[in-house]
């Protein structure tokens, strides 16, 4: 498979994976704002943190984390390159690059998903209160790519590239919220075990579609348990280790190695994943979990670099004319 | 659709009845539903010079042209003969240029031709093809006889528009579809593949398509006509050049490429043997050409044939080479190097349409009649100060179809490319880009000047 498109398909998978889990996180932060006090104000701070991309917003908004504003910049606003138009329109930008590898059907999904964009951009659709429709929709579409995609890409390298952007991404996301909700959200002592408290974990494992299966799992509504069930739990398809084993065998895929590593990348991802397998909830406490995920995520990085290393790179065939050195 | 004393032509009632029966709101149903499917399978061009970057789609419209089985056949012949002599007349041009030492061509019009490339002196392409792929336009005047526009013998585009035009609007009359009885297009891709593999003496040769990238107006055809075939779609930068060998660079080190089909000019193809600042193309790739290790499709260098000067010999060529009269006529085509002509065209500007013999696009050219006194007197200054560059042609009156406009259905005039394929010998594709000038009264017809396309059904034989 050519370099440039592996690399393009590897971003479609990262992309898309970004604007999914924007569109869930807005959506429950919108519903929990539902469910609050009227004494308690909607915090949008926390999301915008959770992104990474807070300096960008103080740089555009100041302070004023009003909602309009918080969804603009989240969802619609092009001066933010991880916002949900600028993730969907690079998306679409790298499978038009590599159109004859992609399915019809799921191209098309994709291609009207950024014209849906575009459009609720035009009716700047932020200012308005059933807004949040539009991320229910954003959703949907990319259920349905993924769903087609699923069913119809033969899984052979281009699609394991995909899955290690998906992948990749998803772990990365999963320890942002957590850490951030962890930091922010956390109500003071006396307010532990409250309805707002509650509310709180409940936002942050439906943000991750999670409430349900944690629920079936573990019953009790418990931040111990949340975080283990969110970093270290290999059968919930969120979680992080489940996402870089994903991310793992999608890379042993591509170079056929079987076992250990024959890469770089491997070497990496291999060692980050056995970290998380042997570790238990209190090992994570006890590194303190902001430092704990902030590691992971750079980790994560340079996961993604070795992978830009190892596949990407094309050498230059240009040669400068003899006009130009003159 | 009406012949000359205004019935209409038997062939053709079904649609008419077809139409008759549908209401206006119907057919404007019908023509949204259109757009928005090219719309979703983004079959859009950028418009370069919008900052918004708008996507915008090629107007199709809802209603088919038909082309009976009896005009096809002559049509097919036509392009074939066509073809076929400028095929050898390519290959004698850079290699022994018997024409020129016979004097059926004037030496002057080669060499002065931009398009006539050196480096391809001697040059040899595999099984003798040069021009694999060629999309000639053909316009129908008021007495209904075909003629040759010209032929687009480089990179002709709007194949992926014919074969998506049908499947729209098949869906959009699909009774009035099967009834008629149309004959297939749907294996243009396939019959590429093969003319593309032919060129290679491997059993399983690996083809790719160049493209200059995303931001190429083209560029839906270039991934649309990968994906169909099957076939990487690569850009300069993919390939590299390494002892006159062309390999792409792949996620498991350098994979050989044998066949090429290119949508980059000639001279852009590599650096180091046409433009040195092309930064879209391969350096070395001229030399494996040359070599033999790799096929092009197009040769480079067939742009001389495209030159509307040069177009003006073309029914000679075929005298020439194949001791035949043209099936297709040329327009008449006065060129503004020869002195008689000239003097003519100075005189009757009004009534000619004045092009660039190496103009295309709709670009650099006049047509009199519509022209403002400005412009005709602009046109003789061109015309005198570089004659060379300059050939007229008598202002036809091209045919027109009925066309769903917004008040309702109304006549427009239209061309026709139908594309050619050369493997062992040439094929037409039965169906043709008809390309309709949406604006009343207009006689152009490119998209960049407010043109439009139709989905164009030849008629099996009844």
């Amino acid at each position: 498979m050519l370099s440039r498109v592996a690399s393009s398909l590897f971003w479609l998978g990262r992309d898309l994976e970004r604007a999914e889990n924007y569109a869930r996180f807005m959506d429950v932060n919108f519903n929990l704002s539902i469910d609050l006090p009227p004494s308690m104000k909607e915090q949008s701070d926390p999301l915008i943190a959770a992104t990474g991309d807070r300096e960008l917003y103080i740089s555009l908004h100041g302070e004023d984390f009003r909602r309009s504003n918080a969804i603009h910049f989240l969802a619609f606003d092009d001066r933010n390159l991880n916002s949900i138009l600028s993730t969907v329109k690079a998306a679409r930008e790298n499978a038009r690059i590599v159109r004859e590898n992609i399915p019809r059907a799921s191209w098309e999904v994709l291609n009207d998903l950024h014209h849906y964009m575009q459009g609720t951009l035009k009716k700047q659709i932020w200012k308005k209160s059933n807004v949040q429709n539009c991320f229910k929709e954003v959703s949907d579409k990319l259920q349905i790519f993924n769903g087609m995609s699923y069913s119809t890409i033969p899984r052979v390298e281009g699609w394991f590239f995909t899955k290690v952007g998906q992948y990749l991404e998803r772990a990365d996301k999963t320890s942002r919220i957590l850490d951030v909700k962890y930091h922010y959200l956390l109500p003071s002592v006396d307010q532990i075990g409250t309805p707002i408290d509650f509310l709180h974990w409940g936002a942050l494992l439906k943000s991750v579609s999670a409430f349900n299966a944690y629920r079936k799992r573990y019953g009790k509504i418990d931040p111990s348990s949340i975080v283990d069930y969110l970093v270290l739990n290999r059968y919930f398809p969120r979680s992080i280790l489940f996402s870089l084993l994903e991310a793992e065998n999608s890379l042993h895929e591509i170079s056929g190695a079987p076992r250990g590593y024959s890469n770089q990348p491997e070497k990496l991802i291999g060692t980050l994943r056995s970290d998380l397998e042997f570790a238990d909830v209190n090992d994570l406490f006890e590194a303190g979990l902001h430092e704990y995920l902030d590691k992971l995520q750079l980790r994560i990085n340079k996961i993604s670099n070795a992978i830009n290393e190892q596949y990407f790179q094309v050498r230059p065939n240009f040669v400068p004319s003899q006009s130009q050195q003159a | 659709m009406l012949d000359a004393e205004g019935r209409c032509r038997p062939s053709f009632q079904a649609l008419r009845d077809n139409l008759n029966e549908l209401s206006h709101d119907t057919l404007t149903e019908l023509q949204h539903a259109a757009d928005k499917a090219q719309m979703s399978m983004g079959m859009t061009f950028n418009v370069y010079h919008d900052q918004q970057g708008i996507e915008k789609i090629l107007p199709l419209d809802i209603i088919p042209r038909l082309v009976s089985g009896k005009d096809w056949r002559v049509l097919e012949e036509g392009v074939q003969q066509r073809i076929t002599a400028i095929n050898l007349f390519l290959d004698d041009l850079y290699n022994e240029q018997k024409i020129l030492k016979d004097k059926i061509v004037p030496k002057d019009i080669i060499l002065s031709c931009p398009d006539f490339l050196e480096p391809c002196i001697g040059l040899k392409p595999p099984k003798g093809i040069w021009c694999h792929i060629t999309g000639s336009d053909i316009v129908r005047d008021g007495k209904g006889e075909y003629m040759v526009l010209e032929d687009n013998l480089r990179n002709p585009s709007g194949v992926s528009y014919l074969l998506e035009n049908r499947e729209i609007i098949k869906q959009a009359h699909n009774t009035l579809f099967s009834t008629l009885g149309v004959q297939p297009v749907s294996d243009y891709p396939g019959r590429l593949l093969s003319m593309l593999q032919y060129l290679s003496d491997k059993e399983f040769p690996t083809v790719a398509l160049l493209t200059p990238g995303i931001y190429n107006s083209a560029y839906f055809e270039h991934s649309y006509l990968a994906q169909e075939m099957g076939v990487e779609l690569i850009t300069g930068q993919d390939l590299i050049v390494q002892d006159q060998r062309v390999y792409m660079q792949s996620t498991s080190g350098l994979q050989p490429v044998d066949v090429i089909y290119r949508r980059i000019d000639d001279t852009f193809l590599d650096p180091l043997a046409f433009n040195p600042d092309s930064m879209l193309g391969v350096p070395g790739l001229f030399e494996a050409y040359k070599a033999g290790n790799v096929a092009l499709a197009n040769a480079p260098g067939t742009g001389v044939a495209d030159d509307k000067a040069v177009y003006a010999y073309v029914p000679r060529i075929i005298k020439y080479y194949l001791d035949q009269e043209p099936v297709i006529n040329n327009v008449q085509t006065y060129l503004c190097d020869e002195e008689e002509d000239r003097k003519y065209v100075l005189e009757h500007i009004e009534e000619l349409v004045v092009k660039q013999t190496n103009g295309a696009g709709g670009y650099g050219m006049m047509i009199g009649p519509k022209a403002s006194k400005e412009q005709h007197e602009k046109f003789r200054k061109l015309v005198q100060a570089k004659p060379r560059n300059y050939i007229a042609q008598p202002t036809l009156s091209l045919s027109t179809v009925p066309t769903l406009t917004e008040s309702g259905i109304a006549p427009r005039h239209v061309d026709l490319r139908p594309y050619a394929l050369y493997t062992d010998e040439v094929r037409v594709l039965p169906g043709a880009l008809t390309r309709v000038a949406l604006v009343e009264g207009s006689l152009v017809v490119n998209s960049s000047q407010g043109g439009g396309s139709k989905d164009t059904w030849v008629l099996f034989d009844k």
